[in-house]
């Protein structure tokens, strides 16, 4: 072991610290103890119970937990250092597009100019949320080619679901009533939950031997019934779409839309749009592409972009800039509704729109490029450990197979995944897409350098080692993080979701 | 000019030519050049970090409904509670921030242990035992509630109380467009939903709020009965601060509660991100939308934490999964568990009984106003509508040039008309008071509404 300093991504501190289980707030709990302080606010201090009939009050106290403020702070400190984090390391999570968040688009949503304010507040006392909406909405239809934008959808997911319900507006409006979505067999598996959910059927297309959709098949289940395509492009293998053209004029051909799932966008910024491949609706991950935090699984924020014939249908009230040069909220004419209890996951939006600034439309375009090359490197790096499913050249992320690995020396995928836990990299992706086997999808995002990523193939290798040498010691792995493999079966076949279940 | 690129230019020259290639144009070559974008995006070049933040101060300043310039009496399902400075930081933690999904259990046991004590918060308030690990917002939880109701009973017909939040209403309406459900409104009268008034056979889902989004706390015995007759699910909407002290959703007997988790150490942060509470009985625990964590053990007989039935799931399930969220709001319930933390069983009983005894003070006082009436004659909570001579949004506009968010337009709210308010909705204003409020402030608002209604 050399002495270098370790790069960037790699996570000197993991194994993180606390082997020790640390306990829950409620086994911290003491009757008495509190930490709330409140303001002295003179009002009148009448009891409850000549306020509330009583009928209404429950007649047993919520026990939450009592605890000080200093047990308080310890118990989260101590449990994020149980936590790994794109600001501790390396998150080669294909699909995901786990990059490095710039700490000064949190800084700017988490002005009190932004955060403090109602979003029931009357459109002239919140002009600069409404003027930040807009401008947003502008960026984001310039980096997908499309017309107008809708900021409400909370997630990736709920996007989805948004644009299906786009489609079935315009179907409907041109008076079809249309009923299969095609979906390659490599998609997301949010696509055909949204499709059930958008009163759709799935046709799966399936993949050829290059990993792209076959376009004869595609072309074999296109009709009249068909509402649309839902297409990732790059696709979930990391290669890109090279028939895009001519599977869009097919669909366009039979009267259908095509989708954009935008959840590879960070590949093909300033390189090529969506709208100029034949989409007529995109969603975008502002939490992937734009680099705003996970947040543990969310908050994400979903913007779906559509092209001119679309407009009209947009969730509303939507931000409008008014011929005075005022903004106000307006309802596009056939809107589809609300799709977001308010406006959207607005805080996200602001982060998205404070990293596209600093980044203007020469920068979104390195990151694409920069995003590309570590995928390739990457790819190029680790042919002879782990082969690529499809070997040429990949766009951001690259889908490596440990099925060598599993034929000679009977460690999967998953071992491998497990190892790199110990090493300091998070896992990449595992068992996606469906259609390769003992899949490993690689993203490493561009803001990794050279020395993370040949730090992450030189773990690799290590890990191949082992697989040789000791390949029971990667079933065992990890060993060195706060928990080891935990048993998945016994807590869905004893569901044990909350304290009050756990019998302590 | 700003980016946040490691790589020097000699590094990028390696690692090129290590491909065999010599410019990045090499590596979009396979892309059909009909498509590629010839000029670039046609967006400004990039600007520095506090270039950008001097833009962003003048967007800043334009939102006059900030704090520092309007006390807010505005609710409507968001409100203005304490945030203190410890649950500020301890949320804030790059590590909670920063973090993927815990789809690695043995590197994410904070988050998942942070989560279960948040599901642990969630049954607690709710009354019922199966929490999910959130949703987007209440709006997609009710939303997500109708789809269960579906799943459970096989019906597409939601009885839904106007007495909902009309956003949430809204939401639901516009998902009705995919799943084909058809939604029955009940209207308010006096402020009370008259559930006699439709035909509720044949129902999957009777869906409340409690309090009802004006403030009024209804009996709840019917809507069960209504549910309990017809063997549809029970959907409660409940305010969670308000659950500190009031019947929980399960001693209503509801099947699934839905909230939203806003006031739970989430700013204002105009509407988002927010947080969707949902729990549910135990016989609906496979239809339960989203990640739910479970306790089990590692290898070692640790204690663990970790995303259980998975099997539900959209990345497992495709098609026939139970819902099609992937991210939720994970940082958000991870705050509130933090903020309940820290007001913990006394403060949230505390908060809820100052926002009542402040809503109370401020009714009383602004019933003495000329022009001023009630809407219902019902108890309250927390939050009151009021009918005023004139129209809600021109006296919204005259109190703030006071320094008053003087509330909220129900006409605003509602888009027009609605089955929740009985006549003219045009003078109809929706007020909130938090324990943020001094008695100071009150009176101001006092005083600022009667200067505007005058």
């Amino acid at each position: 072991m050399t002495h270098r300093a370790l790069p960037g991504g790699r996570a000197a501190s993991a194994p993180l610290l606390g082997h020790g289980t640390e306990p829950t707030l409620f086994e911290l709990s003491v009757p008495g103890r509190a930490a709330f302080q409140l303001r002295t606010t003179g009002v009148p201090a009448t009891p409850l119970s000549q306020l509330v009939p009583t009928e209404h009050l429950n007649p047993v106290v919520v026990d939450i937990a009592e605890v000080s403020e200093r047990d308080l702070v310890a118990h989260f400190t101590r449990l994020s250092h149980r936590q790994f984090s794109v600001d501790l390391g390396m998150y080669p999570l294909g699909s995901c597009t786990m990059k490095y968040n710039p700490k000064f688009c949190d800084a700017v949503a988490a002005d009190p100019g932004f955060n403090s304010v109602h979003p029931g507040a009357p459109a002239e006392l919140t002009q600069g949320w409404l003027e930040l909406l807009v401008e947003l909405e502008q960026r984001l239809c310039a980096v997908t080619g499309m017309s107008a934008a809708t900021l409400q959808p909370a997630a990736g997911a709920a996007g989805e679901l948004t644009g299906l319900l786009l489609m079935r507006a315009y179907h409907t409006a041109n008076g079809e009533a249309r009923n299969r979505i095609l979906i390659p067999d490599s998609a997301h598996g949010t696509n055909p939950a949204s499709v059930t959910l958008g009163g759709y059927q799935v046709t799966t297309i399936p993949s050829n031997d290059r990993g792209l959709v076959d376009l004869e098949a595609l072309k074999a289940a296109l009709g009249p019934d068909v509402a649309g395509i839902m297409l990732t492009n790059p696709n979930t293998l990391g290669l890109f779409e090279e028939e895009i053209t001519e599977m869009a004029a097919a669909v366009h051909d039979v009267g259908g839309l095509l989708y954009y799932d935008g959840a590879n966008l960070n590949a093909i910024l300033g390189v090529v749009r969506p709208g100029d491949m034949g989409f007529d609706i995109v969603h975008m991950n502002l939490h992937k592409t734009f680099a705003t935090p996970h947040g543990g699984g969310g908050p994400g924020a979903g913007p779906v972009a559509v092209a001119e014939r679309l407009v009209d249908f947009l969730p509303g009230p939507k931000a409008a800039r008014l011929a005075d040069g005022t903004f106000d909220w307006v309802k596009p004419a056939r809107s589809i509704g609300r799709v977001h209890g308010w406006h959207g996951n607005a805080m996200v939006l602001a982060r998205a729109l404070a990293y596209i600034n600093v980044h203007g439309g020469d920068g979104l375009t390195r990151v694409a490029q920069h995003a590309v090359l570590n995928a390739n490197w990457l790819r190029q790096r680790l042919e002879a450990t782990l082969p690529a499913a499809y070997d040429r050249v990949c766009m951001h992320e690259c889908v490596l197979t440990a099925s060598p690995l599993k034929a000679k020396y009977g460690v999967k995928g998953l071992d491998v995944a497990k190892a790199l836990l110990e090493e300091g990299f998070h896992s990449p992706t595992v068992y996606f897409p469906l259609i390769v086997d003992e899949a490993l999808m690689f993203e490493p995002t561009e803001t990794e350098s050279l020395q993370t990523l040949e730090a992450l193939a030189a773990a690799v290798e290590r890990i191949a080692q082992r697989a040789i040498d000791d390949p029971d010691s990667l079933h065992r792995a990890p060993q060195s993080t706060p928990v080891s493999r935990v048993d998945e079966a016994r807590a869905a076949r004893h569901l044990i979701p909350t304290e009050d279940a756990a019998n302590r | 000019m700003g980016d946040y690129l490691p790589h020097t230019p000699d590094e990028v020259a390696e690692m090129l030519s290590f491909l065999g290639m010599d410019s990045f144009e090499q590596l979009f070559e396979h892309i059909p050049s009909a498509v590629r974008l010839s000029q670039g995006l046609g967006l400004p070049d990039g600007l520095s970090e506090p270039d950008v933040a001097a833009d962003f101060a003048r967007l800043t300043s334009a939102n006059r409904a900030k704090a520092s310039d309007m006390t807010c009496f505005a609710g409507g399902g968001v409100y203005d509670h304490e945030v203190p400075a410890v649950v500020e930081m301890l949320a804030g933690r790059s590590e909670f921030v920063t973090a993927y999904t815990p789809y690695q259990p043995e590197v994410a046991q904070g988050v998942l242990q942070a989560i279960f004590e948040y599901q642990t918060l969630v049954a607690r308030l709710s009354g019922l035992p199966i929490p999910n690990a959130s949703l987007y917002d209440a709006a997609t939880g009710l939303v997500e509630g109708l789809n269960m109701a579906t799943g459970a009973t096989g019906r597409d017909k939601m009885v839904i109380s106007a007495g909902v939040h009309p956003h949430w209403r809204a939401v639901a309406a516009t998902f009705a467009r995919g799943t084909g459900h058809e939604i029955v409104e009940v209207p308010l009268k006096d402020g009370v939903t008259d559930w006699a008034s439709v035909d509720a056979s044949g129902a999957a889902a009777i869906v409340a709020s409690y309090p009802n989004y004006l403030g009024v706390m209804e009996d709840m015995t019917i809507a069960k009965q209504l549910a309990v007759a017809n063997e549809a699910l029970f959907i409660l909407g409940a305010d969670p601060v308000a659950a500190g002290v009031l019947k929980t959703a399960g001693q209503w007997g509801a099947d699934v509660f839905v909230g939203e988790g806003q006031p739970f150490g989430t700013p204002l942060a105009f509407g988002g991100p927010f947080l969707g509470l949902f729990a549910c009985t135990h016989d609906q625990v496979r239809r339960l939308p989203g990640r739910i964590v479970g306790e089990t053990v590692d290898s070692n007989d640790r204690r663990s934490f970790v995303t259980t039935l998975r099997a539900r799931e959209q990345d497992i399930r495709r098609e026939k999964a139970t819902s099609n969220i992937c991210s939720n709001q994970t940082l958000m319930a991870v705050t509130a568990a933090i903020q309940l933390g820290w007001l913990g069983t006394k403060g949230l009983r505390e908060v809820a009984t100052r926002c009542a005894q402040g809503a109370h003070y401020l009714y009383e006082e602004i019933l003495k106003i000329d022009g001023v009436s009630p809407v219902s004659t019902q108890p309250f909570f927390r939050e009151f509508a009021v009918r005023l001579d004139k129209d809600a949004s021109v006296v919204l506009s005259d109190m703030a040039n006071n320094g008053v968010l003087g509330g909220l337009s129900v006409a605003a709210l509602c888009g027009g008309d609605d089955p929740s308010i009985e006549g003219d909705v045009n003078g109809v204003l929706l007020v909130t008071v938090t324990e943020r409020r001094t008695k100071e402030e009150i009176d101001h608002y006092v005083d600022a509404l009667r200067k505007a209604v005058s």
